[in-house]
């Protein structure tokens, strides 16, 4: 009796989960797909080959990747100074890092831009370039890395540095032999979260990068411009790439997290 | 001194990248007041204000229903295809807003699969509420069910197995002791939705049609006084968005230790 309630239960709320899913996701990306293919094989790879639409995605995948590097770097450090650092207004400063989570994207482009645009009150004028699209993502993405490594280190003991320390090892040596095999998978999962934010990055852009054509438009832009001048077709192709990304962008982060916990499993 | 060197290099990063920006935006909107005001009390930003808090009011709750479904589905039941779900459910924080966008434009659309059914019953769906409703439910998906998923896990379900034993029904069980016990997670799930939601503008952007004082929300309206020249009318708006984002931070950090404790 119970058992057979339980059975229903489970049908029910996978059914709702299931219709809930299939028509607010799955519909609409098999449209999308399914619009990519209208013009058949040819049609989509002239469109995504189309010399407007390969400049963006090189500039568009070349800017996140380099984004996801430097945030690594100074993700990484600023994780380690929240939690190994004392100083005052440290809590200030954790809370803060979340604000790119919590600020519209929109408006992350315009304080940008009036920090580092053509009315900049310290005469840096990086508006319209591809300086401004690196700062654009680095602001949007900025969260990842600092909040996958940051519990991570708070877990980690900080005898074992003092340790590695205390036997002659440089401070160098001591991040890369005790911490940075422990923060690993961390990092690398903020920077697969943060390559794939950037890439779809749209609103943070839109504003401070002036959008111009094989300079600084990026793939999301480009897109948003073919679906205003009518040529849907192409947008979805272009989308489709940017959906196979994401798709290869997630499948990296479960298989990291598959690793990262394997020992906690066994 | 190393210590010091990478305090300073955190604490610069941050200031450049976040603080000073944010700053610059406050100090301009100070500069004209007069301008700012005139901005945000013209009916067409009130109204975009109020279509934002609408679409909010409507996706939060609806994802946070589902949010914890899927959560319960996917640690307590069991079913094939399981990790696929797991999976999938993230993919909306991978997706670029403009592609959810346009994926919701081409099946709403005129020659949409849905967009003919509503066509001939006159519906308007696509540049109208609707479609705007359901681009924030997209964007705004995982943000519950990721934050309930680690926290059903740690709890166990010893406490539910007992209720049950007990004699109590699934309600029951669920409303006096799962939802108990996940009831921060959701929480905090429930400010991140509401974060996303009120600062959604590259999906909605797209299926809005950004008509002014019709399907203009908060972000767009934003992007529409820049577009205008008016930059003390955009910084105000920006200004009131980034005061909402503040207070969702704060209410992040404050529930932010309960959740680790």
């Amino acid at each position: 009796m119970r058992a057979s309630r339980d059975r229903a239960g489970t049908a029910l709320s996978l059914g709702f989960v299931t219709t809930f899913l299939t028509v607010l996701v799955v519909l609409p990306i098999a449209a999308l797909v399914w619009e990519s293919t209208k013009a058949g094989s040819q049609g989509f790879w002239d469109a995504v080959s189309s010399p407007e639409s390969v400049a963006a995605l090189k500039l568009t995948i070349g800017t996140a990747v380099a984004v996801s590097l430097l945030n690594a770097v100074l993700g990484t450090i600023t994780a380690w100074v929240l939690v190994r650092d004392e100083f005052r207004g440290k809590s200030l400063v954790n809370a803060i890092i979340d604000l790119p989570f919590a600020l519209p994207t929109i408006v992350a482009g315009l304080t940008l831009l009036a920090l580092y645009g053509p009315r900049s009150p310290i005469g840096v004028d990086v508006a319209f370039t591809r300086t401004a699209i690196v700062l654009a993502m680095m602001f949007v993405t900025l969260p990842f890395v600092v909040r996958t490594v940051q519990p991570v280190l708070q877990e980690l003991d900080p005898e074992a540095e003092e340790a590695a320390r205390s036997l002659g090892a440089s401070g160098l040596t001591s991040f890369r032999r005790v911490i940075f095999p422990n923060i690993f998978p961390g990092v690398l999962s903020g920077m697969a979260l943060a390559l794939a934010k950037a890439i779809g990055e749209f609103g943070a852009l839109v504003i401070i990068t002036g959008n111009l054509p094989f300079k600084t438009e990026v793939s999301s832009v480009y897109i948003f411009g073919r679906i205003e001048s009518g040529d849907t077709a192409a947008a979805a192709s272009v989308a489709v790439v940017l959906l196979a990304l994401s798709f290869v962008l997630l499948l990296s982060i479960g298989v990291i997290r598959h690793f990262a916990t394997r020992h906690d499993r066994a | 001194m190393s210590r010091l060197g990478l305090r300073l290099l955190a604490l610069a990063y941050l200031a450049t990248i976040l603080v000073a920006p944010l700053v610059i935006v406050f100090w301009r909107t100070f500069e004209d007041v007069g301008a700012a005001w005139d901005a945000l009390s013209a009916p067409d930003t009130i109204h975009a204000f109020k279509l934002t808090l609408l679409i909010t009011a409507i996706a939060v709750p609806v994802n946070t229903v589902f949010g914890i479904v899927c959560a319960l589905a996917i640690v307590r039941r069991r079913f094939p295809g399981k990790g696929l779900l797991n999976a999938f459910i993230d993919l909306p924080l991978a997706l670029s807003p403009v592609v959810v966008g346009l994926s919701l434009f081409l099946l709403y659309g005129r020659e949409g699969w849905f967009g003919v059914w509503l066509g001939r019953h006159n519906i308007q769906f696509l540049f109208a509420l609707p479609a705007m409703i359901v681009a924030t439910i997209f964007v705004s998906l995982p943000f519950v069910a990721r934050e309930v998923i680690p926290t059903l896990r740690e709890v166990g379900d010893e406490q539910e197995q007992a209720s049950r034993t007990l004699g109590a029904g699934g309600w029951q069980t669920f409303w006096r002791i799962t939802l108990p016990s996940i009831r921060w997670a959701v929480i905090y799930g429930v400010i991140l939705t509401t974060a996303r939601s009120l600062g959604e503008y590259g999906a909605v952007a797209v299926v809005s049609g950004r008509i002014q004082g019709q399907t203009e929300t908060a972000t767009l309206r934003v992007e529409e006084q820049y577009e205008q020249f008016n930059l003390p009318g955009a910084y105000a708006i920006s200004i009131v968005l980034a005061l909402m984002a503040i207070v969702v931070l704060v209410a992040m950090t404050t529930i932010r230790p309960k959740e680790t404790a």
